[in-house]
Parts: C-alpha cells; sequence; structure tokens
C-alpha cells in the first residue's frame, strides 16, 4: 500500500557535523543500536557461506569450519554476539511502547509486553538450541 | 503542499519483520554456528547439517532467518548515512542499501537451492 506523503525535498536539514553522535551518551547508544544492523547483516552472509559449503562435500565443510576457528573470527563472531544481543535488548524493550496491546477497556502495560517478548526469546532460543544439537 | 506517493512503508514493513527475525533468532545461531561449533565446544556433523538443511521446511526457515534482516540493515543503514549527513544522497543511498539487500536475497535463494 501506497500512501501520500508531503515532499522531502523542501525540508530544512541543520547543519550538523558527521560526528553529532560522539557528543552524548544517548546519541552513541543510538548509533550502536543502529549499527548493530551491520554487524547481524554480516554475520548472516558468512553463515551464508557455510551453508554453501554443505553441498561442496565434508572436506569443504571442514575447512571452511576450520576457518571460522582464526582469532580474527572468533573476535569478530564476539563482537557480533555482543552486538546482536544489544540489538535484542533494545528490541523487545521498544515492543512494548510500539505495540499497544489492549484488554478490554485497559492497556496492557509496556513493561509486561516487553517482559512477555522477552519470555519469548528466551522459549524459542531454547528450542533452537535443543533442536541443533540435541534433536 | 505536495505531496507524492512512496514505498516507505513496504520497506518499513520488511524492516520491521527483519528486526524481529534478527532480535528473536539471531544471537542462538551466532553462537552456535559462530563460536561454538567453530571452536569445538559442540559439533554438528557434516551429515547431519545437511540433512538440516535440505528439509524444505528448514529452507523456508533459513531463507527467513537470513533474507529479512539484511532489509533490516537496508533500512537502518540508510538513515545513519544520511544522519551523519549525507542528505544530498537520498536516492542513490536508498538505492545501494535496499539493492544490496535485494541482492543478498537473490543469493540466498540460490545457496539454499543448491543444498
Amino acid at each position: 500500500m501506497t500512501v501520500p506523503r508531503v515532499e522531502r525535498s523542501g525540508l530544512f536539514y541543520p547543519k550538523l557535523p558527521a560526528t553529532w553522535w560522539l557528543r552524548n551518551a544517548n546519541y552513541f547508544r543510538f548509533m550502536l543500536r543502529e549499527l548493530s544492523s551491520v554487524f547481524i547483516a554480516l554475520f548472516l552472509v558468512v553463515f551464508l557461506v557455510q551453508l554453501h559449503r554443505l553441498p561442496q562435500g565434508p572436506g569443504a565443510y571442514a575447512a571452511y569450519l576450520e576457518t571460522l576457528r582464526a582469532p580474527g573470527w572468533i573476535v569478530f563472531h564476539v563482537v557480533a554476539l555482543a552486538f546482536a544481543l544489544y540489538h535484542s535488548v533494545t528490541w523487545f524493550n521498544l515492543t512494548g511502547v510500539v505495540q499497544v496491546v489492549r484488554l478490554g477497556e485497559r492497556q496492557v502495560p509496556p513493561r509486561l509486553v516487553a517482559g512477555a517478548s522477552f519470555a519469548l526469546w528466551a522459549v524459542v532460543s531454547v528450542a533452537l538450541l535443543w533442536f541443533l544439537l540435541g534433536g | 503542499m505536495a505531496t507524492r506517493k512512496t514505498s516507505e512503508p513496504f520497506w518499513w514493513l520488511l524492516f520491521a519483520a527483519g528486526g524481529m527475525v534478527a532480535a528473536l533468532l539471531v544471537p542462538v545461531h551466532l553462537i552456535v554456528h559462530g563460536l561454538a561449533v567453530p571452536l569445538g565446544w559442540t559439533s554438528i556433523s557434516h551429515a547431519r547439517m545437511l540433512a538440516l538443511a535440505g528439509n524444505p521446511l528448514v529452507k523456508l526457515y533459513l531463507f527467513v532467518l537470513i533474507a529479512l534482516p539484511l532489509y533490516h540493515w537496508a533500512h537502518r543503514f540508510r538513515f545513519v548515512l544520511e544522519d551523519v549527513g549525507l542528505h544530498g544522497l537520498r536516492t542513490p543511498i536508498a538505492i545501494l542499501c535496499y539493492g544490496a539487500a535485494v541482492l543478498g536475497t537473490v543469493a540466498t535463494l540460490w545457496v539454499l537451492w543448491q543444498i
């Protein structure tokens, strides 16, 4: 669906230096949250390459896992994990604010919605772990 | 005031869906495939991975897991670039970011097709 919207070209953009987000801890956290998407996407590309090695045989697959053992890749994955967790926490905290849930006349408190999201995250994570490792 | 049609709601929907997929599913996969398996904390044999990834339902899952967060990235990265001052390049930035996500989607389909 498309909606009409006010033409943007005439908008005023304040002149800010490219480093405006370094001025204040809140701006910095905002930027970290936005940049978490970069690390998540990079991980998914690396994972896609891993899947690409699967049909090439056990040798090619093992060689790729060996590559991922390199300290550089481990550091990358640790950093990516930190960003991914930051994304999850900020995302679920926001679900309570963005998604207003009503029960009859009353609104479910945002904190409860966020709590339910965190609970869902935990359940899905454990189920996935069980499926991947046990099965 | 002039108004125009925009495709933004469409990209925003993909952004929201991708953000949810990334928040729910990515951390576990990152721990397992990025750290636990390469470091030898656990192992998933090639045969098991191949059998799993060959299952049509798992393929659909992998497609959602990989493709949707790419649109989440595209949307956020687009506005990061604008926020650091590249307002003049709005259109090329949008085309580059969403274009990269579409390319990633095609690559994901291609990889999954071959398994």
